[in-house]
């Protein structure tokens, strides 16, 4: 984990890998079922007009997190 | 050996399991193209190559087997025998995503160590040759060893070869090891192994045709002018286009109220057929037009997949008020009809979300209240345009977000807090819509709503024909008479508290009838104003020309206004009463719903007025 720069820092386009996650174990495990896991790669789409939600892309799908929630998952 | 087998209908939300289900049954379930729409199991028949019958149980989209939330608890206790009215299933057909495999094999392979035989059949293939991605279904066949199945169920492609998969006396049981950790890394790596060599796709394209369309649709400023279009051209529409479909049903059922009293001596019976049943029951029927228009636009929305992206914009202010981001969908259901929408709140994890979205989703404008919208903007604006209307309309719908956000806030500050949930929003492609789909369930709603209207609605307009009947005065006039009935001496006695809202008796009975179902004030006002004066004059002209006794119009703006706010928040609904009883187990809820709401629609009524009397007079 360089730094803890995490999933709400990311701009249109950018891509990452995922790493730790400080979040509630029932909401981490979540997020792992559906792509999260740690070392996938992330892609930023894009955020809502109103600034959050931010849509990613985890596989072949597209996933919409709140700003808070992609702020406790950081980037390798 | 193959007879009666029971399948089950298992997989990721949104992949199609109830297109298939209905595929396989010609059941009509609710398709719609965005995750979380089936929340309760559906059990349907159908008939293999054979001719022998099979049932097919249709579950609600999961993530895992791990349940988080009421949906995917149903799916979790029927697949393991758990739930003592569904049978357990003898096999599984296990729907994956062709687009996302990896990920919905998280899932399937979770399934495939139940011990079940099972069927994987890999739907949307379509949209995966679309973005270039083609898979080897016999070799993922020849591993499993198990049949795999492409299809895209939304055009029948594949269902041949479904058929045959089910038909086999023999269901195999998949070859594949448990994965016995719980972490989820070690099942996607047991996954990737599974799925190696698969899986082609021709180059990283990831310009989707759904991101051009996004582009546009949510953008910053063009998202909402899009988003403002659509509303205010459904509005538009209920109010010019609907006119014309409207006069059709009230001509209808003007001819049959005359064919009676032709036929009939005149007397008690035929005042209740002519007054009671055609009157009241063609007061609310003559709004099918409005009905079928709205269920239209939500069709097309959901169909397409612009649904999920409203979602996406408005998740802002949901969360600003503490809303789960999920309760979208449960909001907006509601307003077709609070019941689906109450109902939708399973797909949240919380079970304080759960609740939160179940006591505010009744100030959601639902369908019931179109009728009474309409009948009193009407009569409110009796020269204004189709836009002028709209724009009314358009208020009462901003007015009851307010009251869904302000409720929610309220909500979230006093009730006891809980752990903060993930909000995570998936986002279908789009697609084009399914003209199919949609006039389904237009039909699906007509006839709901045909169906309220022959019996909830014609048995309370029978009690209430009743009720303004009897008992009989002596006098010739129909509005002494009224005032003698039942009905009368009731609204009479209401008077004084509905008299500082700037109601009259009559509109009472009207408000006290409605309790029950909202469209009864619209079938009231038909019985009563008919009844007192069996001129051709109609109902609504009858309305305008009612005055009170100081000689000014009854039905005045104010009045108007003062009826509208009420019935934007009034909790007018004994089937919401009863599914908020059964979805929070507790008639707790249920009755704090019907105070709240009742309580507050009246303050807000009373506000409108008093306050509307600086201004109107
Ligand atoms: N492109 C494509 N779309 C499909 C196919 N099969 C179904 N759909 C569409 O996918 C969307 C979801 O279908 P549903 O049958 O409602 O999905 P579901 O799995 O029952 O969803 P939940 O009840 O929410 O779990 C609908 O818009 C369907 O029309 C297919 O093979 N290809
Ligand atoms: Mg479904």
């Amino acid at each position: 984990m360089t730094d803890s720069r995490h999933l709400g820092q990311l701009t249109a386009g950018e891509v990452a890998a995922v790493g730790g996650m400080d979040l509630p174990e029932t909401a981490a495990g979540r997020l792992r079922e559906m792509g999260f896991l740690t070392g996938a790669s992330v892609r930023m789409v894009r955020r809502a007009p109103l600034g959050c939600p931010i849509e990613f892309e985890v596989g072949g799908a597209r996933l919409a997190l709140r700003q808070a929630d992609a702020a406790q998952i950081f980037v390798q | 050996m193959s007879s009666d087998r029971t399948f089950a209908l298992v997989g990721n939300p949104n992949t199609g399991k109830t297109t298939l289900f209905n595929a396989l049954t010609g059941l009509r379930q609710k398709v719609a193209n965005y995750p979380g729409v089936t929340v309760e199991k559906k059990v349907g028949t159908g008939r293999d190559r054979h001719g022998a019958a099979f049932t097919v149980i249709d579950l609600p989209g999961a993530y895992s087997l791990d349940a988080k939330s009421p949906d995917e608890e149903v799916t979790r206790a029927v697949l393991r025998g758990e739930r003592p009215d569904t049978p357990q299933p003898d096999a599984v057909i296990c729907l994956v995503d062709a687009v996302n495999l990896e990920r919905h094999f998280y899932l399937a392979t979770q399934v495939m160590e139940l011990g079940l035989p099972v069927i994987v059949v890999i739907n949307k293939t379509d949209e995966a040759e679309e973005r270039g991605i083609t898979i080897a279904a016999k070799r993922l066949e020849e591993r499993l060893g198990v049949s795999v199945v492409p299809m895209q169920a939304n055009e029948r492609v594949g269902m041949e070869a479904l058929q045959v998969a089910l038909s086999a006396s023999d269901l195999a049981q998949p070859q594949w090891t448990a994965v016995e950790d719980g972490d989820p890394a070690t099942r996607y790596t047991a996954i990737e192994t599974l799925l190696e060599g698969t899986v082609a796709r021709s180059e990283e394209d990831r310009q989707t045709p759904s991101d051009k369309w996004d582009r546009v649709l949510v953008h910053p400023i063009l998202g909402w002018v899009v988003l403002l279009s659509i509303v205010g051209g459904l509005f538009f529409t209920l109010f010019s286009l609907a006119g014309y479909p409207m006069d059709l049903i009230d001509g209808t059922f003007g001819w049959l109220g005359e064919q009676v009293e032709a036929r009939m001596a005149e007397g008690d019976l035929r005042a209740l057929i002519t007054e009671g049943i055609i009157g009241g029951v063609g007061g609310v029927v003559i709004f099918l037009p409005q009905i079928l228009i709205l269920f239209f636009f939500i069709g097309l929305m959901e169909n397409t997949g612009y649904l999920a992206r409203v979602s996406f914009m408005m998740d802002r202010l949901m969360s600003g008020v503490g809303l789960n981001g999920k309760a979208f969908v449960p909001v907006l259901s509601s307003y077709a009809c609070a019941i689906p929408g109450i109902m939708a709140t399973r797909t949240m994890e919380s079970a304080r979300d759960r609740l939160i979205t179940t006591l505010i989703a009744p100030i959601t404008s639902c369908s019931a209240r179109l009728p009474v919208y309409v009948m009193l903007i009407a009569l409110m604006l009796p020269v204004g345009t189709a836009g002028q209307k709209a724009l009314v309309m358009i208020g009462l719908y901003v007015l009851s977000i307010i009251g869904v956000y302000t409720f929610a806030w309220v909500f979230n500050r006093t009730l006891e807090k809980s752990e903060k949930t993930l909000m995570v929003l998936e986002l279908p492609s789009y697609q084009r819509p399914s003209w199919r789909e949609i006039t389904l369930q237009m039909y699906e709603r007509g006839k709901i709503f045909l169906r309220r209207a022959g019996t909830v609605i014609l048995g309370l307009s029978i009690v209430l024909w009743a009720m303004t009947t009897y008992p009989k005065s002596d006098s010739e006039d129909g509005s002494e008479q009224l005032a003698y009935s039942a009905a009368g001496r009731l609204g009479k006695t209401i008077e004084p508290v509905i008299e500082p809202l700037g109601y009259d008796w009559k509109m009472g009975i009207g408000l006290v009838a409605s309790f029950a179902a909202r469209e009864v004030f619209v079938s009231t006002m038909s019985i009563i104003y008919l009844g007192e004066e069996a001129e051709e004059d109609s109902v609504r002209d009858r309305m305008a020309e009612e005055t009170r006794a100081d000689g000014k119009p009854a039905y005045d703006v104010r009045t108007c206004l003062s009826l509208l706010v009420f019935y934007v928040f009034a909790m007018q609904c004994l089937s919401t009463v009863a599914v908020t009883r059964r979805e929070t187990n507790s008639w707790r809820w249920a009755i704090l719903q019907v105070v709240y709401l009742t309580g507050f629609a009246y303050l807000a009524a009373l506000a409108t007025y008093q306050i509307g009397g600086f201004f109107l007079s």
